[in-house]
């Protein structure tokens, strides 16, 4: 295999895997704020008891956020080398600003979040809380502007050998490494066309993730009969986000869309599957891309797709066949994760919602109903759904900006580290694969061990000298 | 002065912030394997327990603002040293999950081998941002175009690695100091006791590298020799390190942890200022080398960073400092310790 793919696997998989754990210090973090402001608010020491079971779990999930996030930072410049000379001027500014202005917060008030339930009072203990939570929404935001920039480059030009060049220029292949982008204004690079969609559509997919883990492990608690009180509040807290975000998932989700189309039409095209340009163009609901004939497969509901895109009939999509050979992503790939999205997201609204409504009939908490069984054991497997809907939804939206890896500007197989041979990056994949192997079977091995523990007395690890250690002392 | 010397100085303010938070870190990591009893390991834990990821967010952000400030710096390093970078990588892994996973299970084995990967992902950090430096002060062969010329092994010379072992003597020391602080009772007594063998292994550590760059890194001593005022630095180098014993001795060990943290600075400064323009030297052809000008962003990004800096790192320093006076004094085991 050549350097070029081996890289892209190499970020494909470190990200994937990195990004199982932000979401849930994001959707966390909120239901933690939740808790412990409803116990400020009301004094009722189970929601105390609440904050602090899921201020381990939050634990867990930030470290090996930590670990794998860092490594996210050093393959730019590890792997990508001529990428990041490319933007340096634009992209490296968003992600030191992620570091001053989020990561700091969240990792220096995490120390009180976890330590602190003694040492400050409880004023303080919320107040740290909210500054975890806020930064972990707030890195959210400084790397969505950077991968947004990416994805519908704003308020920069490129220059070569430090002369500005025409926008329409292409630099010979020699040319790269005196090629950049130079910034011309700050705000138009963070606040580019694509910036607050994606944002919008990435923190709610976090929330997602987060409330489902709680209504998960809820479920799980009243199917075993234990914790009745804990499980209910829970999951009450986890159905409300969910409710509120599954419907805003597909608010955020189809202005993202409309942005796509906007400003990148072969993805548009790609994760629709559509060929020729048309005006009244179908909305393929679920199927295959034949991409030897250029036709998809699978039910279709005419004029949809102009409809959504442009609120009628006449609007034009412009097919692949518009698109030159060599500027079409991967169609099959780009329409399957998107579509998979889309069915999740729309899995997730059914699933937040039934839970809504036995809610309000009452029948939620009643373990005689089989109704509500049934109820419980969905709930306790669909906290896979949001997390394979936010790596599909990435998968669509990274796979879809291929060739490039600046739109329109730099391609990604122009934009690997010229010094960096195959056999090393093969090198790291493996060890990569390995550690993260391991970890991610760690990771679930002492989560179950946390949830089987469950709240209370248990949930704070209560230290108890283990046996060998005593015996030895003897 | 200017935004490309103000960067310059303020990505070595952030680098070596991380040296001295995350230094200690990976001291504690190294020293605690030699630890025998298991409370006594969970204080060392402790110890750093609640610091040590807002620690390593230095590194990142360092890392940050070297991208951001200077693109072709950032690009360089990271592809040429692309292979201890990724070993550095996974030892601050294995340093990161041994904190959060060693507390979960009791199994001796389980213990004991968070600790030997707490001890070897300290250590290989340790070492590897030592041969890192080495390589940046001695140089580098590199290209017209500013790419790494060189091989793995280029990076392997004798000069940083003998860098690579004077920072693990240096990070021994300041954890040592640090746990010193940290600590109560018999365990304070015995790692009091390895305060000052730690120091002398620094101290001729850093003698023998000193040594060599004397002999054979030029541009480096080329500078000093130029601007011989800086030598007052090197002289308060002396007197930094000097007084941690002294403390130690007294009992003040928050002193002898200051005058540790000091010591550091002063280290970062001398090799800043031996440095300067330069931030990746080229060997043997210094025309190819990356400075502070060459390998810099436009005015207008470093500008904005400048802003960005102003208004983050004192709202970061106010928290980060009201954050350990919330955790100053011995570690005590508690319900939520590790």
């Amino acid at each position: 295999m050549d350097v070029e793919i081996l890289a892209r696997i190499q970020f494909a998989f470190t990200i994937a895997f990195h990004y199982i754990f932000p979401p849930l210090s994001i959707g966390l973090g909120l239901a933690l704020v939740i808790m412990e402001g409803l116990y400020l608010k009301t004094r009722d020491k189970a929601f105390h008891e609440m904050a602090r079971f899921w201020t381990k779990v939050f634990g867990l999930t930030f470290a090996i956020g930590v670990a794998s996030g860092i490594v996210m930072e050093f393959e730019f410049g590890t792997n990508w080398a001529t990428y990041s000379r490319f933007v340096g001027d634009i992209f490296g500014s968003a992600l030191a600003a992620e570091g001053i202005f989020a990561f700091f917060l969240e990792s220096g008030f995490l120390a009180i979040l976890l330590f602190g339930w003694d040492k400050v009072g409880k004023r303080l203990h919320f107040f740290s809380t909210c500054m975890v939570a806020f930064g972990a929404h707030f890195s959210a935001v400084w790397i969505i502007v950077a991968n947004s920039w990416q994805q519908t480059p704003a308020g920069s030009h490129l220059e070569v050998a430090g002369k500005v060049v025409p926008p329409d220029y292409v630099p010979t292949p020699g040319e790269w490494e005196q090629s950049r982008m130079v910034i011309d204004n700050f705000w138009e690079v963070v606040f580019n066309p694509s910036t607050l969609d994606r944002l919008s559509h990435t923190v709610i997919g976090a929330w997602q993730a987060g409330a489902f883990l709680l209504i998960s492990v809820s479920a799980f608690y009243l199917l075993r009969g234990r914790h009745a009180g804990f499980a209910r509040r829970s999951m009450k807290i986890g159905l409300a986000i969910a409710m509120l975000s599954s419907v805003l998932s597909l608010l955020s989700g189809h202005s993202s869309a409309q942005v796509v189309a906007e400003h990148q039409p072969s993805k548009l095209a790609a994760m629709e599957g559509l060929h020729e340009t048309t005006t009244n163009a179908p909305l393929t609901l679920f199927g295959w891309v034949d991409e030897d004939t250029g036709r998809t497969i699978g039910p279709k509901i005419p004029g949809a797709l102009s409809i959504l895109v442009g609120g009628n009939r006449e609007t034009e999509i412009t097919g692949l066949n518009d698109i030159p050979a060599d500027l079409r992503p991967p169609v099959q790939a780009t329409f399957q994760f998107f579509h998979l999205m889309v069915a999740i997201g729309g899995l997730l609204i059914l699933i937040s919602f039934s839970g809504g409504f036995l809610w309000w009939r009452g029948t939620l908490w009643d373990a005689h109903s089989s109704l509500a069984r049934t109820y419980w054991w969905v709930a306790v497997f669909a906290v896979f759904l949001p997390q394979l809907a936010n790596q599909f939804g990435w998968f669509a939206a990274e796979i879809g900006r291929q060739p490039w890896i600046v739109w329109g500007f730099l391609k990604t197989s122009d934009g690997l580290s010229k010094v960096v041979s195959a056999n090393q990056v093969l090198g790291s994949l493996i060890g990569f694969m390995l550690i993260y192997g391991l970890l991610f079977f760690l990771f679930i091995y002492l989560l179950n061990k946390k949830i089987q523990n469950g709240p209370g007395e248990a949930s704070v690890g209560t230290y108890t000298e283990p046996e060998w250690l005593k015996n030895r002392d003897s | 002065m200017d935004l490309n010397l103000i960067w310059f100085l303020l990505v070595g303010i952030l680098f070596a912030g991380y040296a001295i938070l995350d230094g200690f870190d990976l001291g504690v990591g190294m020293l605690q394997l030699f630890i025998r009893d298991d409370r006594d390991t969970r204080i060392c834990y402790n110890a750093i327990g609640p610091v040590w990821d807002g620690n390593e967010v230095w590194l990142v952000t360092g890392g940050g603002a070297l991208f951001a400030a200077f693109p072709e710096v950032y690009a360089t390093v990271f592809s040429g040293f692309y292979t201890p970078f990724m070993l550095l990588l996974f030892a601050l892994i294995f340093r990161a999950v041994a904190i959060e996973f060693r507390s979960k299970e009791n199994w001796p084995f389980w213990r004991k081998g968070w600790d030997i990967g707490f001890f070897t992902g300290s250590f290989l950090a340790s070492f590897l941002i030592g041969v890192t430096m080495g390589n940046i002060a001695r140089g580098v062969p590199l290209d017209a175009d500013f790419e790494y010329a060189g091989t793995f092994f280029t990076l392997l010379n004798p000069y940083a690695l003998l860098m690579g072992l004077t920072t693990v003597a240096l990070f021994l020391m300041h954890g040592s100091i640090y746990l010193v602080m940290k600590t109560e009772g018999d365990l304070h007594d015995r790692i009091r006791s390895w305060v000052n063998p730690l120091i002398i292994f620094f101290i001729i550590s850093y003698a023998i590298v000193t040594l060599a760059t004397l002999l054979y890194v030029e541009q480096i001593t080329d500078i000093l020799r130029q601007q011989p005022g800086f030598f007052a630095l090197a002289i308060l180098l002396l007197l930094a390190i000097a007084n941690i014993p002294r403390e130690i001795s007294k009992g003040r060990d928050f002193r002898a942890f200051l005058s540790s943290c000091a010591t550091m600075l002063l280290l970062m400064a001398l090799f800043g200022i031996g440095m300067f323009p330069n931030m990746v030297y080229s060997i043997p052809d210094p025309a190819n080398s990356l400075t502070a000008y060459n390998g810099a962003s436009t005015g207008k990004t470093l500008g904005i960073m400048l802003i960005i800096a102003i208004i983050g790192i004192p709202i970061v320093l106010a928290y980060t400092v009201s954050i350990y006076w919330i955790f100053r004094g011995k570690v005590k085991l508690g319900p939520d310790s590790y």
